[in-house]
């Protein structure tokens, strides 16, 4: 049987390198989060302290549940704070190479240009540009394939959707001038 | 035998052409999303939830359910002939199904994970079946308390028997929980946490932070690996299969121990990846021929894909029949549940029973259906990896961004998955786990709900967690799992300073 041969192979021609040196460790970006998410707790222990975090005639006040649950998180981040400081292992951990990065920021930007657009473009059109200029550009694949693929992927969805089932996505002015 | 009855009234309800297509689709949809790299059963279930939420519940809850059968067959396809586990719970499926591949068992492997994920998933919806309705109708008695201490044994467990670091644990826990609690107060009808922002008012919308977790990333994470792959492509024939299926007997220990240890640990949160190493480190232990594991031996296929579906199963028990997921996907339908408006807890089985039995038919039918269906369409869901991911990534952040602003038409929410999207990436690669922020955020509300309630009850006085015999051994249990590491540690050293007095 020809079941031993490889048959699927695909390629990755934009993988990252494998010597790519890193950009951070471990330890930087735990006790980065550590940091946020304590001031996240003070925050929040705050607003919930105001709205009233004792008791009264009626029981518990609003915030006196969420208060206490900020005090847990400012501990466990206070505690991690410390544990990641103290961590020789997480120190050698690369958290990110710079090739990788790079790959990561190639998905990340593009989305965060994605969301923008469909605020003003509405969802159709930002989704169509989207597909067809990362296809083309990250993917290196052919401009007719990447827009056809955009096309008939934007088109699907709109009638899925919009056509069939009524989900109302958020649009702009291509679709006011087609009257949708 | 009531129990029985309405089975058969659930399957009558399923077997309309509407629903069984529905199935069909969920089932390739699931096995699709199964395949793809960088998404899985949470991911999927997730970004195609939209979806459904025009259908009416039923069809909505099998499209689901169906979206998630066929993600975990999926798994397997990509563990065994790429040597790519696509779940975490398949990662011990490689271990033998990889190296049958290579001999040329490809089809052997394939026939053989997929009919254990069947048996698995069997057994544990004949648990479901019959112990769900005993349990629900045992937790209609259960006032605030009882269920308070129900939802702290289930964060307690989280905490206790998890295996990342604790202190992250309870981070991913709390945080969940706060942003439960952001917006307005359903008790008080004050704003909390809100800062004065108008778009939190409405509060953080569970299905929007899963989809940013999960969806967006999930795909960023999968950008930083080499996606070059090579792998066997594999048909399967009816030969094949029915000499599987002939040998199947001779496994009946192994699969049957991978079931139980399944079931038990799908219950108890967070399981699946746990009972599937077990499954597979005790068929080792207890075979004759232990050093042939890993060489290609066809139990070594059976045992952690039996135990793998058993627990992804049987996690949907303790959320039909308490309202509390047993995993992450769980806690997804469970979210989808809420959407229609239907409360998912012990009263589903009174006054739902349609839906229920409907669910739990669909189970049966779903993974029948599903087995006929990897069996015959293997070699086009192989072939799916040949699309590249720069054409497959656009499309699932283009769901994901759909599926965000349908749940409450609100840009805001879009913004929101975005900032969970990077969240996610974070925690994941700093070892801060996902699975209880996601049960707390999902949970949250009803947790504070019965806190309170049952504090009101009482006066503030703690002491109503240990009022009666039932409330007080949960809480007492939940407490024990909390501080287990500590108490197994102290035991553990109080053995070994005993036993050399003994010597």
């Amino acid at each position: 049987m020809s079941n031993t041969d490889i048959e699927i192979v695909v390629d990755d021609p934009t993988a990252p390198e494998a010597n790519s040196p890193a950009v951070t460790s471990n330890r930087v970006v735990d006790v980065v989060t550590s940091l946020l998410l304590l001031a996240l707790a003070l925050m929040l222990g705050f607003d919930n302290w105001r709205a009233g975090a004792a008791w009264d005639s009626t029981g518990p006040q609003p915030g006196y549940f969420p208060f206490y649950l900020s005090v847990i998180l400012g501990g466990a981040s206070l505690y991690g704070l410390v544990a990641a400081f103290l961590s020789r292992r997480e120190a050698a951990e690369t958290f990110v190479t710079r090739a990788q990065l790079r790959r990561v920021l190639a998905v990340f930007v593009p989305t965060l240009l994605f969301c923008l657009a469909t605020q003003f473009l509405g969802l159709y059109v930002a989704s169509f540009l989207l597909i067809s200029v990362f296809m083309r550009l990250v993917g290196k694949i052919a401009w007719w394939k990447s827009l056809l693929t955009a096309f008939v992927f934007t088109a699907v969805m709109f009638v899925t959707f919009d056509v069939a089932f009524d989900v109302i996505m958020p649009k702009g002015p291509l679709e006011a001038a087609l009257g949708r | 035998m009531e129990a029985f009855g309405l089975l058969m009234h659930g399957f009558a309800v399923l077997l309309t052409w509407k629903t069984l297509a529905l199935m069909m689709v969920g089932l390739v949809l699931g096995i699709f999303v199964g395949v793809l790299p960088g998404l899985g059963g949470p991911n999927g279930v997730a970004i195609l939830l939209p979806l459904t939420f025009t259908m009416d519940p039923t069809s909505a809850i099998v499209m689901l359910s169906c979206i998630y059968w066929g993600a975990l067959f999926g798994g397997a396809i990509t563990s065994i002939l790429f040597n790519i586990p696509g779940e975490a719970w398949s990662v011990a499926t490689t271990f033998d199904g990889y190296p049958m591949a290579q001999q040329g068992k490809a089809a052997e492997a394939l026939t053989a994970a997929f009919t254990s994920s069947f048996i698995g998933s069997l057994v544990a919806v004949l648990l479901i079946t019959f112990l769900a309705p005993m349990i629900s109708s045992f937790a209609l008695k259960f006032g605030p308390p009882e269920f308070f201490a129900v939802y702290l044994l289930t964060f307690c467990s989280f905490v206790g028997l998890g295996r990342e670091a604790k202190h992250k644990t309870v981070i991913s826990m709390s945080l969940g929980l706060l942003l439960a609690g952001v917006g307005m107060d359903t008790v008080s009808g004050q704003l909390r946490m809100t800062f004065g922002s108008n778009e939190l008012l409405r509060g953080i919308n569970f299905l929007v932070a899963v989809i940013g977790l999960f969806g967006i990333s999930e795909i960023l994470l999968t950008m930083e690996e080499r996606l070059a792959l090579r792998g066997h492509a594999a048909g399967i024939s009816l030969r094949v299969v029915l000499k599987v299926w002939k040998d199947l007997p001779k496994y009946w220990v192994t699969l049957l121990r991978s079931s139980f240890i399944g079931c038990w640990l799908g219950i108890t949160p967070g399981g699946a990846i746990a009972a599937s190493f077990m499954g597979y480190n005790l068929a080792k232990r207890f075979s004759k021929d232990p050093d042939s594991f890993g060489k290609g031996r066809i139990e070594g296929v059976f045992a952690p894909e039996t135990a793998a579906h058993a627990s992804g199963t049987s996690a949907l028990l303790p959320m039909l029949a308490l309202g509390i997921p047993g995993s992450g996907t769980a806690a997804i339908l469970l979210g989808g549940l809420m959407v229609w408006g239907l409360n998912p807890g012990p009263l589903l089985f009174v006054e739902h029973k349609d839906f229920v039995w409907g669910l739990i038919a669909s189970m049966y039918l779903g993974n029948v259906v599903g087995l006929v269906l990897v069996l015959t369409t293997v070699p086009v869901f192989a072939s799916i990896l040949r699309v590249p991911f720069a054409a497959v990534a656009p499309m699932i952040v283009v769901s994901c961004a759909i599926g965000a602003y349908a749940i409450q038409n609100a840009m805001f929410d879009i913004w929101l998955m975005l900032g969970f999207g990077i969240v996610g990436y974070v925690f994941k690669k700093i070892g801060i786990p996902l699975a209880p922020f996601t049960l707390a955020l999902v949970l949250g509300n009803r947790a504070e709900d019965a806190f309170r309630l049952s504090m009101i009850g009482s006066g503030g006085d703690m002491k109503v967690f240990w009022a009666n015999g039932l409330v007080g051994s949960i809480t007492t249990l939940a407490i024990v799992l909390l501080f287990w590491p500590v108490i197994d540690k102290v035991f553990g050293d109080l053995s070994r300073m005993l036993r050399p007095a003994k010597a």
